[in-house]
């Protein structure tokens, strides 16, 4: 049937053009040396070679990984508490709580970095600054220092996505039938009991499909520092993520071969990374099912 | 043995609903933060404690935005950006949604497949290509140029290829076709009106991840005349000095029609979510 090709092809057509040759030709750039003007130099891996053996390359690759867990590791624990307390049927206000904790979600990345810069700002006067006043702390360099860019980015990333992922984990809740719960409680199951080997098995799949969004996402953290740091954001090395180095080669170094060698390790990152942690959570569960077992 | 139950209960309670509580706030006071910081002078950030009462600087502050930046240009070029992307995205999605879902032709379920897996390719990996590609075909600084990327849009079409065949029968088609209708005519008179609901959830997520993408749009637009309010609005930070007043400011009046929308149908920005993720 001819039509079904017609009607699937706009797709492919588009991909084609500006989605599978693109991806192509940075195979084959990241082989050459290049700075957008001048004919290409194939340069075998040498492109390799010098990213993985620049410091700030190694630099981009731990502030990703280190913001990547602060920023989202919490979110699970915090989103699922935050899910099971929605899902108390006797709870009141229920959509209230719901709206407010997503509202962040609706946010640009933009618009949060931004707001973030201000609350997060080197002045002892700012809002993060303030309140570790409050617990006699002294105040942070958020703009400037090692740790302290890493924790307000990380927090902006937290504050965005834990609705997210709550409304998540609130779908998986919803999806457990209430009887199951009933017949534990009859044959005298605690809450601790029922959550461990009730809820936690039946919301896997769900726990699962955040852990992997979320590893994927962080890895490609590039708005939030980005517009975070502004003036500074190529040229401080303290928040710097892995699509940050990349794009400060290609775009304003002119560097395009490393650029895309840059673009094909962190391609590797990303589908290595996504085993590791799916083959991490699918063992927890097999564990989990073992001890149910028992 | 009761009181002490109930006791406990109730402390339990309090405990949910602090928590819960705690969350709420903590969600809704950047953008409180943001209105009130919008209505003060920059000055007002050095003072301690932190000012928490608006002030009378609303006009003021973004006066101060419109010099800067066109705001209101980069919000008209980011809205039809959105527009025209969803409408396409719906049209492309639905077509071949239809297509997977009621159709038979060789090669259908590699094709789908071939689709599934294009979401897991990062799309960093094609960006500096594709920027070379942008500018070959005279698109930098357009909002076409920025707009194709997003046509492509894999989720879009699973979704609507479980939602069609969820919800309209093989009978319908066959009846429809017995009836003389030709493919098309099955899909714009019968599929469409039936999918309208999951073109509220999809054209949800697709305008508003295409509202807040970043990279991509700082990436093509340099021109500020061809500006979206993202690339606007990051373009505020990047002076040495930062009148917060005026940066709030700009951030505020382009989140508030954002806020307005999602308040009116939260529940559709909430079902989009666990229609969108959940069922991939």
């Amino acid at each position: 049937m001819i039509s079904g090709y017609l009607y699937v092809s706009p797709f492919f057509i588009i991909f084609f053009c500006v989605g599978l040759f693109p991806i192509l030709f940075s195979l084959y750039l990241a082989f050459q040396q290049w700075n957008g003007l001048s004919p290409m130099e194939f340069v075998g891996l040498d492109n390799f070679k010098i990213v993985l053996t620049d410091s700030l390359f190694w630099k981009s690759v731990y502030n990703t990984i280190i913001m990547g867990l602060l920023g989202t590791a919490p979110q699970l624990i915090v989103g699922i508490i935050l899910a099971f307390l929605l899902n108390q049927v006797f709870l009141r206000f229920k959509q209230f709580y719901r709206v407010t904790i997503f509202m962040p979600y609706i946010t640009s990345m933009v618009a949060v970095a931004l707001v973030f810069s201000v609350l997060f700002s080197n002045q002892d006067s700012s809002m993060a600054n303030y309140i570790l006043g409050l617990f006699g702390l002294d105040p942070i360099n958020w703009a400037t220092s090692e740790w302290g860019t890493k924790i307000a980015i990380s927090l902006m990333v937290f504050w965005r996505w834990i609705g997210y992922n709550t409304i998540i984990y609130l779908a998986g809740l919803q999806s457990i039938p209430r009887d199951l719960y009933e017949a534990a409680t009859i044959d005298g199951a605690s809450k601790f009991q029922q959550l461990r080997y009730i809820t936690m098995p039946l919301l896997k799949p769900f726990i699962l499909l955040t852990v992997f969004f979320s590893t994927v996402g962080a890895l490609q953290l590039f708005s939030e520092p980005t517009v975070f740091l502004g003036q500074s954001a190529f040229t401080r090395s303290e928040a710097m993520t892995i699509v940050m180095y990349l794009y400060r080669d290609a775009f304003r170094l002119q560097s395009f071969g490393t650029a895309s060698a840059t673009a094909v390790i962190l391609v590797i990152f990303i589908a290595v990374l996504a085993a590791i942690n799916l083959y991490l959570t699918s063992g927890i569960g097999r564990k989990k099912k073992r001890g149910a077992g028992k | 043995m009761k009181e002490v139950g109930s006791k406990k209960f109730s402390f339990s309670k309090i405990l949910m609903y602090g928590f819960l509580t705690l969350a709420s706030l903590l969600s809704l006071f950047p953008f409180y933060w943001m209105f009130v910081m919008a209505t003060r002078p920059s000055a007002a950030y050095n003072s301690i404690p932190p000012t928490l009462t608006p002030g009378n600087m609303l006009v003021e502050n973004f006066q101060k935005v419109l010099q800067q930046i066109d705001f209101f240009g980069a919000m008209w070029n980011s809205l039809i950006l959105c527009v025209v992307v969803t409408i396409v995205v719906l049209l492309i999605s639905s077509l071949a949604g239809f297509a997977f879902a009621k159709f038979k032709f060789p090669g259908k379920n590699i094709l789908f497949i071939a689709i599934l897996l294009t979401m897991i390719i990062p799309p960093q990996l094609g960006l500096i290509p594709q920027y070379f590609l942008i500018a070959k075909a005279g698109l930098l600084d357009t909002l076409q140029g920025v707009m194709i990327l997003s046509f492509l849009n894999p989720l879009g079409i699973f979704l609507m290829r479980q939602y069609i065949s969820g919800s309209i029968s093989d009978e319908l088609i066959e009846a429809a076709k017995l009836d003389g209708a030709s493919n098309f005519k099955i899909y714009w008179k019968i599929v469409l009106p039936i999918i309208l609901p999951a073109f509220a959830t999809l054209g949800i997520i697709v305008f508003t991840s295409v509202w807040g993408e970043f990279l991509w749009q700082f990436t093509v637009l340099r021109d500020p005349e061809m500006y979206t309010i993202q690339v606007a609005l990051a373009s505020l930070n990047n002076t040495f000095k930062v009148d917060y007043g005026m940066l709030m400011s700009g951030v505020f009046w382009a989140t508030i029609p954002l806020v307005i929308i999602f308040l009116l149908f939260n529940k559709l920005f909430i079902a989009s979510i666990t229609e969108g993720a959940v069922k991939s």
